[in-house]
C-alpha cells in the first residue's frame, strides 16, 4: 500500500497516465481512503484543466500589424535578393 | 466572398518556403496568441514579451527552409519563443546570477500546506479575463525554473523528452521540477478558490 509520500511522488506520472494499471489502482485505492491525498488529487488535476483550457489573450491589435509588416518586409527583401 | 480551405501547418510551411506571400502570416495569425502567451509567462514583462513575440516569428521565417517536419511546425516555433524568451531573461539579470539548483531548493512539505476542496467550478465563477489574470498572475510567482517546464509541459503541451530538450535538462530533472511546478500552481491556486469559512472535508 502507496504512503501519502508515494502518492506525492507519483501523482505527475498519475495524472499523466503514464504508470502502469497495479500502481494506479494502488493509488486510486490510497486516494479512496486518505483525504488529504483525493483533495490534492482532485486540485491538482483541476489546476492542470484550468490551465490548459483557458484561451490566451488577443496580441494587441498594433503589435500583430508591426510584426506582419516585418514579415512583408523580410519576404519582399528575400524575393529581391533571389 | 472566396472560400479558402482550411490549410495544415505543414501545407502553409510548404507553400511559404515556395514565396506563397500569404502562407507564413496565416501561420502568424492562427499562433500569435499562444506565443504571445508563452513570451509574457516567461518573462514577465510586457515590452520584453513583444520583441519575443516579434524576434521568435521572425527567426522562423528565416530559419524556415531548415525547419524539416521531424516535429509539428508548432512545437518548433515554441522552442524558438522560449528560447528567445530566456535569453531576455538573462539580460534583465544581469549581476545577480541565480543557481537554478538554489532556486529549486524549496521543501516538498512547504507546498503542501494549503489542502482544501475548491468552491465550485473556477470556470463558472470567474470570467475567461479574470480567470486569466488569476492564472498569469499565479504562473509568474513561480521560479523560472519551475515556470518554463510548466509552461512547455503543461500549457504548450510539448513532450516530456522536447520539454528536456528546449530547455537542456534531463528527463528526471523536467518530470521533477514538472511535479513541483503542478503542486506550487495547486497550493497557490487553491488559496484563491478554496471554499470559505467551510470544513474542508465537507464532501465526506
Amino acid at each position: 500500500m502507496p504512503t501519502c509520500k508515494d502518492f506525492l511522488r507519483e501523482l505527475s506520472e498519475y495524472l499523466d497516465s503514464s504508470i502502469d494499471a497495479e500502481t494506479r489502482q494502488e493509488l486510486d485505492r490510497h486516494a479512496a481512503e486518505c483525504p488529504n491525498c483525493w483533495v490534492l488529487l482532485d486540485t491538482t488535476q483541476k489546476t492542470l484543466k484550468i490551465y490548459k483550457g483557458c484561451e490566451p489573450q488577443a496580441v494587441p491589435a498594433g503589435i500583430e500589424a508591426k510584426l506582419l509588416a516585418a514579415i512583408q518586409k523580410k519576404m519582399d527583401e528575400k524575393k529581391a535578393g533571389g | 466572398m472566396t472560400s479558402i480551405e482550411p490549410q495544415s501547418d505543414e501545407q502553409l510551411v510548404e507553400l511559404a518556403k515556395s514565396g506563397d506571400d500569404g502562407a507564413f502570416p496565416e501561420l502568424v495569425k492562427r499562433y500569435s496568441r499562444r506565443i504571445f502567451r508563452v513570451a509574457r509567462n516567461i518573462t514577465n514583462h510586457d515590452e520584453d514579451a513583444e520583441d519575443v513575440l516579434q524576434e521568435a516569428f521572425m527567426k522562423a521565417y528565416t530559419h524556415l527552409d531548415s525547419f524539416q517536419g521531424n516535429s509539428k511546425f508548432y512545437t518548433w516555433l515554441v522552442r524558438i519563443a522560449m528560447n528567445e524568451a530566456l535569453m531576455k531573461l538573462r539580460k534583465r539579470k544581469t549581476g545577480k546570477l541565480v543557481s537554478l539548483d538554489e532556486e529549486l531548493d524549496t521543501g516538498e512539505d512547504t507546498m503542501m500546506r494549503e489542502v482544501a476542496v475548491w468552491e465550485g467550478n473556477p470556470e463558472d465563477r470567474y470570467s475567461q479575463d479574470e480567470l486569466r489574470e488569476i492564472l498569469d498572475k499565479t504562473i509568474s510567482s513561480l521560479p523560472e525554473g519551475f515556470r518554463t517546464v510548466f509552461v512547455l509541459r503543461d500549457v504548450e503541451e510539448l513532450s516530456t523528452e522536447e520539454t528536456a530538450e528546449t530547455l537542456g535538462l534531463s528527463i528526471p530533472a523536467v518530470k521533477s521540477r514538472l511535479l513541483r511546478a503542478r503542486l506550487q500552481l495547486r497550493e497557490k491556486l487553491t488559496r484563491v478558490f478554496k471554499g470559505k469559512g467551510e470544513n474542508a472535508f465537507a464532501y465526506m
